[in-house]
């Protein structure tokens, strides 16, 4: 197990390394620093000193790849792409655009993302497997259809009007929790509630027909059929059996978004003013903070390997049969 | 007037093209023919085929561009003194603007209610009484072309919209018998049956085709359709917008673009996992490796960050390259092509996933170790062989992909990646009016109409995707 891990993390690293270079060719290759530094002062009306004290602050006056001025190892560290993208493996991502340092504010905020992705996540699967089993259950009922109608219905509806239809009945008509905003401490519930419940509500209609699926493909197995001749209730069918044998598929959905939830939810977070990941990461696409935006790439794909593997060794709790070598 | 062809019309018309020929093509395909009859028997598949087919007809007629002739005021001197080279308006209008052309000029001030006569807000009016002098009232104004064919008579509103409204009843029901009955004919014709048993095949869905869903379709769509063609000559059917423009025009000029990222965004996507996909699956070695190790690249990045990093990359070279674009449409339109291409390449892995494992399981079969063994060409293989089982995972991806992508446009757009914000699209129609609901008394029809418009359409994506699935999933297909 513990060989199998170390091989699959240094498999990680050329995928991070192609990362690492695809974002650095998106930045600083198809657009040259003083396009950057163009479109930030203002296209029109800027004086060449004017890029030039740009680059120079952020450190993108120097060569992309090789630095033939320099001596020493400084030819390669000495550039664009040592400073700015290598170094983003020691989790060193620079400073954005207001100067503060980027790694400490990802650090503060991943607390706010987490309070409201994380029980977002978890209430999520709770009830989109039980309505799952629930039509399951019913399956070839007039309840399983209306059930699977209204779960396509749901799908279509995008997260937008979740959000502003919750927002506006909620908080504006009843006025039961304030529109946005978050708090610390023992009060934050009153700002977290609205978002996990709009959260969970919008995610019921493409994962509970997910799950469904799922689950029929693995009630028509002959272990059902069995496990039903010998007499077991089809509770005790659905639960014991079905739900354990479609744990397998169901983790491969699931368990690489686990290390995403630090990343938080674009939408949400900026729709309930939530000072997390995600309204950073809007707040920076607006504001066109490159340095911010390079750096939750990265982070982001560091997470979704994290998941993949973390995916592998789910597997072998649920199976006992899956040994990795 | 002066026709231009943007880039993305040539694109769709391309689409549209491309359909043509594979339905044509499949035609003599039993197994793909067979399969789309299954679609065609499909009920709900059929009927929301049909609404689609009307979403594509509005997005069809909004992809062919012109700029109007200018007319000048001297167009009759000239015409006497020699001809003028012809000068044409820098804006860029397509042929549903033409035909909308009353929605798109008759722009109140601001906000109205849905099928109001005077505005949403109270204004200080300035009237004239019997003494000549003039005095302001708060009051909410009339509006300029909003009801302004009943005159003073405003009370008679809501008799005018019953009547326009029965008259819509009873063109769309004259219009729809008509259809029904050519429909029953044909049926007779062809089955050799009695008309009236014609009927009760229809109404018993005892037909090869599934008639009855789409003519109820049909009614449905010829009913609201006439209605707000009615309605929409003289009132603002879903009220106007904070500048005072039309909603129900900005709909429908949404619906192109909701259709151009669906479709085109398949077109880039497409060539890519097709070719990759196959080639990693059929040679396997170095080249399979080579294809992993790119798309387990690009899938590891999040989809929204990839597709942020690269339209704000590509934002910096539109602004910095002004000198490109001839008219502000071009720009819009190069804009929403690079958001298509941009979504192409950040989707393309997980069908060229399937595609590599897919072609992994055909490669090892009897009738490929057979062609190989009669040394035909590795080309000729994939090409003759092996494609053509693939056809039916790349027909399902695509008509999957087109409601996800239809709703990431929206969720783009707001995030500001979207779409160029000049561009009417459902993503910038909400975000423009995410904070109308804020206002007291909240103004509701722009969200609302985006929101109708744009569920119908991804809910038809979605229903046709099943139908569609359900008729070419060798699994599913052998169940049933």
């Amino acid at each position: 197990m513990l060989a199998y891990l170390v091989r699959r993390l240094l498999y990680a690293l050329p995928i991070l390394i192609g990362v690492n270079l695809v974002t650095f060719a998106l930045f600083f290759v198809v657009n040259s620093p003083d396009d950057m530094a163009r479109m930030q002062l203002g296209v029109k009306r800027v004086t060449p000193e004017a890029i030039a004290r740009w680059k120079a602050e952020r450190g993108y006056d120097k060569p992309l790849f090789i630095n033939e001025a320099a001596n020493g190892t400084a030819v390669f560290t000495d550039t664009i792409f040592f400073s700015k993208s290598a170094r983003m493996f020691a989790g060193d991502f620079g400073r954005a655009e207001d100067g503060r340092d980027i790694a400490r504010e990802i650090v503060s905020r991943m607390g706010p993302s987490l309070a409201i992705a994380l029980p977002t996540f978890l209430l999520g699967l709770l009830v989109t497997i039980s309505l799952a089993l629930l039509l399951t259950f019913f399956r070839a009922s007039y309840l399983d259809f209306w059930g699977v109608v209204l779960c396509v219905a749901m799908m279509s509806i995008s997260g937008l009007f979740y959000i502003i239809g919750g927002q506006y009945l909620v908080s504006k008509v009843w006025r039961l929790v304030p529109i946005s905003g978050y708090g610390g401490g023992l009060d934050a519930w009153k700002f977290l509630i609205l978002p996990v419940v709009i959260g969970v509500v919008s995610g019921i209609g493409s994962s509970t027909r997910w799950y469904r699926t799922i689950f029929l493909e693995e009630i028509a197995r002959d272990y059902v059929r069995t496990a039903r001749a010998k007499g077991l209730s089809e509770l005790t069918v659905l639960f014991r059996h079905v739900l354990r044998n479609a744990l397998i598929p169901i983790l491969t959905g699931v368990v690489v978004v686990i290390p995403l939830l630090f990343m938080g939810s674009l939408l949400t977070e900026s729709f309930f003013g939530v000072p997390g990941l995600g309204s950073y990461t809007i707040d920076a696409i607006n504001a066109q903070d490159f340095a911010v935006v390079r750096a939750m790439v990265f982070i982001g794909s560091v997470l979704y390997i994290v998941g993949l593997i973390l995916t592998d060794i789910s597997y072998t709790f649920v199976d006992p049969r899956i040994r990795f070598h | 007037m002066a026709p231009v062809v943007l880039w993305s019309d040539a694109l769709i018309w391309l689409l549209v093209a491309a359909a043509l020929a594979f339905a044509w093509g499949s035609r003599r395909n039993p197994l793909l023919r067979a399969a789309w009859q299954r679609v065609g028997r499909s009920r709900t598949g059929m009927a929301s085929a049909t609404v689609l087919l009307f979403y594509v007809c509005v997005g069809l007629l909004d992809s062919l561009h012109f700029r109007p002739r200018l007319e000048s005021g001297e167009t009759q001197i000239a015409a006497s003194s020699e001809r003028k080279p012809a000068v044409y308006a820098v804006q860029v209008l397509s042929l549903l603007d033409a035909v909308l052309s009353p929605l798109r000029t008759r722009s109140e001030k601001t906000y109205s209610e849905p099928l109001a006569t005077r505005a949403h807000a109270k204004e200080a009016i300035e009237l004239r009484d019997a003494s000549g002098r003039v005095r302001q009232i708060r009051d909410y104004p009339r509006l300029q072309y909003g009801g302004a064919h009943l005159g003073a008579d405003e009370t008679r509103r809501d008799a005018d919209i019953g009547e326009r409204l029965l008259r819509a009843l009873a063109i769309a029901l004259l219009v729809w018998w008509a259809l029904a009955a050519a429909t029953a004919t044909a049926l007779a014709r062809i089955e050799a049956c009695s008309h009236v048993e014609a009927w009760r095949r229809i109404w018993c869905n005892e037909t090869g085709f599934a008639c009855n869903a789409v003519l109820a379709v049909i009614a449905a769509l010829l009913l609201v359709g006439i209605a707000l063609g009615q309605l929409a000559v003289d009132y603002h059917v879903f009220g106007t917008d904070k500048v005072g423009q039309d909603v129900l025009y900005q709909v429908l000029k949404s619906v192109r673009t909701a259709l151009v990222i669906g479709l085109v965004t398949t077109l880039v996507m497409l060539p890519l996992a097709v070719f990759l996909g196959v080639v990693a699956g059929y040679f396997r070695g170095w080249v399979d490796d080579l294809i992993q190790y790119l798309y387990t690249t690009l899938s590891s990045i999040p989809g929204v960050l990839l597709i942020a990093a690269a339209v704000l990359m590509m934002q910096v070279v539109i602004d910095t390259h002004p000198q490109w674009f001839a008219t502000a449409a071009e720009r819009a339109d190069l804009r929403l092509l690079a958001l298509c291409f941009i979504l192409g390449v950040t989707s393309w892995t997980g069908l060229c996933r399937l595609l590599r494992g897919e072609t992994l399981k055909l490669r090892e079969l009897e009738y490929i170790q057979a062609a190989q063994a009669f040394a035909v060409s590795d080309l000729r293989i994939l090409a003759r062989h092996i494609l053509p089982n693939l056809m039916h995972i790349v027909i399902i991806a695509l008509v999957m992909d087109f409601s996800s992508l239809v709703l990431a446009e929206a969720v783009l757009s707001y995030v500001g990646i979207g779409v160029d914000p000049t561009m009417i699209s459902f993503g910038t129609m909400i975000n423009n009016a995410r904070l109308e609901l804020a206002r007291e008394p909240a103004v509701w029809w722009s969200l609302a109409a985006a929101f109708v418009f744009m569920f119908t359409l991804v809910l038809a994506a979605n229903l046709l995707a099943d139908a569609v699935r359900d008729a070419f999933d060798p699994r599913l297909a052998g169940a049933a």
